[in-house]
């Protein structure tokens, strides 16, 4: 969580390259408060690592809360949009893989069909990988955001 | 705060047309780089905030290197940089640059003003945030617009930022764990940093020493933190450190670090470091704890008030348990000392130990020193004995040439009725040689002792230790005559070429009243021993 202010993630990024660490995917949006940003960052590292960026982030003055989802249990999507080429005897099967992956078709086109899927990373990775043969010809994602999830009683 | 180091430009007009009209005490430099180290050498002199006033383009980009020289060792500064309009920000304007973004990385914050309305409080919050936690320096970038602007002056309430909360009460329940290491340890050493100077806990320390009956070395940072009349005190540890220092590291079973961060110049190779020992690592910066080094108890705090906490929890359960136990510790670093101590040979040459050494009876450890980088700041570190806080003014982090001079006008002003000297080399002299004249105009009697080898020391050094003597782009063949520069530039001159010359020269240097350099002609291939080649065990030294 952060402050909603110009040049907030600048310092974040600036940050991550400055000190040889990685990103890996990073979605920035505003909360409920329009003051306060959520970025949610994918990143890698040992434990050192880790403890070291969190402790990095804590630093910067315009960051206001870390929270390392690592060992919570927490909910993550990734939204796709996946453009792919849909030549009539393939139309059929996209259809069929986009309705078991619980997407939708958000555009059609002569020849290509836009489709919007979304879930965790493997959900996507794995959609990718069925329609990959038929052509895919752009993909946009969003990077993944996360929830913690609440305490079941 | 009563003082400015500055530079006027377009940009900045508005700032100094109402900065005459007030009671600052402003100091023209003749650099901007220039400015930001004197203001850093007022802040580490006084333990006050610095500030900076500047131009806009380069004139803020001229101030980089000495940001980064400050933001390295921790100096709380607060830099106002001139800026284009408002309107023309992101048009490639007239002596535009974005200096917000340019700094972000080596300041501890910084802002862009673009509503008037949020002047007063944002200076508020850049004072505070500069002087508080971990200092550092702050950056205010002032658009020429909001500067001829005009808004409500509202009366000054505490700054409380939801996001900077500083943590300076340290966990006393670790603090406990600490004192069980401590009772058990049979080779205890402590390890103090430029943070204890900065949370001004030397007095602390001291007692913490005599509490638990352990040695105390110090960085380059921490130089002054600790008396050097004792025997607990073992000097320097690194790269240049004490041959009892470095081998007290090796073979302690418990290292106290207070204030510290363990830079590479202090550990050598890090796997071989301190490999007897649990470490204890006492910062008010979370960030430089288990960054390099793997600690056993880590605890997060301002040093002063740990250490207050530690000496209360020590004094009530470690008086007297070791009675002399810690003897034949005490006996081994005693061995290390007489048998390899810090030495040079004294030739028909000046050595420039010698000068440091001299001048060190001379003013009788009195002086405020400052220095250059390389060299010169190491003969400094190892030879003028510091005895108190405050008083060994070095650009410890970022080894910023060009830092002493500007850095000793600076102390001069925080201290105007102590002796202020600047230790340098004849290479990094020349990198702000300039602020001589400022040192002139406001009658300064700063003293520049240029220990003159002709090359770029340091680095010839490594080139004739590690690189087959092939002095590559070392040898300044050439240099000013640095007497008729005295003169040109209305300060003193002097020189000594012989070691019968350096005791007369430094004594009729350091009693005139006046801006003086004092040029020593020394042996030009003294290297500064000892020496841990750089990534080697900071045990395997290079001695004379």
């Amino acid at each position: 969580m952060v402050e909603n202010r110009p040049g907030v993630l600048s310092r974040i990024v600036g940050l991550f390259s400055g000190r040889g660490f990685n990103i890996e995917s990073l979605c920035v949006a505003e909360t409920a408060d329009a003051d306060i940003s959520r970025i949610t960052l994918v990143t890698c590292g040992d434990m050192g690592v880790i403890e070291q960026i969190k402790k990095q982030l804590n630093k910067l003055i315009n960051v206001i809360k870390v929270v390392d989802f690592t060992d919570t249990p927490f909910v993550q999507r990734d939204l796709a949009l996946i453009k792919v080429r849909a030549k009539p005897e393939h139309r059929a099967e996209i259809l069929r893989i986009t309705d078991i992956f619980r997407g939708r078709v958000v555009d059609v086109g002569s020849e290509f069909y836009t489709l919007e899927v979304t879930g965790d990373l493997d959900k996507i990775d794995a959609i990718l990988g069925l329609l990959k043969p038929m052509g895919v010809k752009e993909i946009a994602r969003t990077g993944t955001i996360a929830l913690p999830r609440e305490k079941r009683k | 705060m009563d003082t400015i180091f500055g530079y006027p430009g377009a940009a900045v007009i508005d700032i100094y047309d109402a900065l005459v009209k007030t009671d600052f005490k402003h100091i023209l430099v003749r650099h901007e780089q220039g400015a930001v180290h004197a203001a850093d050498g007022y802040a580490r002199a006084s333990g006050k905030v610095g500030v900076c006033l500047v131009t806009s383009g380069p004139g803020a980009t001229n101030t980089v290197s000495g940001i980064a020289a400050a933001h390295a060792d921790s100096i709380p500064l607060v830099l106002f940089t001139g800026q284009v309009p408002t309107g023309l920000i992101g048009n490639d304007a007239f002596q535009e640059v974005d200096i917000v973004g340019i700094t972000r990385p080596c300041t501890k914050h910084n802002y862009l003003i673009t509503k008037i309305e949020d002047l007063a409080g944002t200076i508020r919050e850049a004072f505070h945030i500069a002087r508080s936690g971990r200092p550092g320096p702050v950056l205010v970038d002032l658009p020429k617009d909001m500067m001829s602007s005009k808004a409500d002056f509202k009366p000054a309430k505490s700054v409380k930022l939801k996001s900077y909360q500083p943590n300076y009460k340290p966990n006393v329940r670790q603090l406990g764990k600490v004192v069980e290491l401590i009772k058990k340890a049979k080779k205890p050493l402590i390890l103090a940093g430029g943070g204890v100077i900065l949370s001004k806990a030397a007095g602390e320390l001291k007692k913490f020493a005599e509490a638990i009956e352990s040695p105390v070395t110090t960085t380059l940072m921490g130089l002054g933190a600790f008396p050097t009349d004792t025997s607990k005190w073992l000097g320097m540890i690194g790269m240049h450190g004490t041959y009892r220092a470095n081998m007290a590291s090796a073979n302690c079973d418990l290292m106290i670090a207070i204030g510290v961060r363990f830079d590479d110049r202090v550990t050598g190779k890090i796997d071989a470091f301190a490999p007897k020992a649990k470490i204890v690592h006492i910062d008010i910066d979370p960030t430089s704890i288990r960054k390099n080094i793997p600690v056993a108890i880590p605890v997060v705090g301002d040093c002063g008030e740990t250490l207050k906490i530690l000496n209360e929890l020590v004094g009530a359960q470690v008086k007297g348990i070791f009675n002399g136990s810690r003897g034949a510790w005490f006996d081994q670093i005693e061995e290390w000392k007489s048998t390899k101590k810090l030495d040079y040979r004294q030739e028909d040459v000046i050595k420039p130990q010698y000068v440091v050494e001299t001048l060190h009876r001379l003013t009788k450890g009195k002086a405020i020193i400052t220095t250059e980088v390389g060299q010169n700041q190491m003969w400094a570190a190892q030879y003028y004995h510091f005895d108190r806080p405050n008083c060994f003014i070095t650009s410890g982090g970022l080894g910023c040439m060009g830092f002493g001079l500007p850095a000793a006008i600076g102390a001069q002003i925080a201290c105007p009725d102590s002796l202020v000297v600047d230790i340098a080399g004849d290479g990094s002299i020349q990198m702000n040689i300039q602020e001589l004249a400022t040192a002139v105009q406001y009658g300064l009697p700063v003293k520049v002792v240029i220990l003159n080898n002709g090359y770029l020391g340091m680095v010839r050094q490594w080139q004739e230790l590690f690189y087959d003597r092939c002095y590559a782009g070392t040898c300044m063949d050439h240099a000013p005559d640095f007497l008729k520069l005295a003169d040109a530039y209305g300060a003193v001159g002097l020189r000594a070429t012989h070691p019968e010359e350096v005791e007369p020269v430094l004594h009729e240097g350091l009693s005139t009243r006046r801006t003086v350099i004092m040029e020593f002609k020394v042996e030009k291939e003294e290297n500064v021993y000892p020496m841990v080649p750089a990534g080697a065990p900071i045990t395997e030294m290079l001695l004379v």
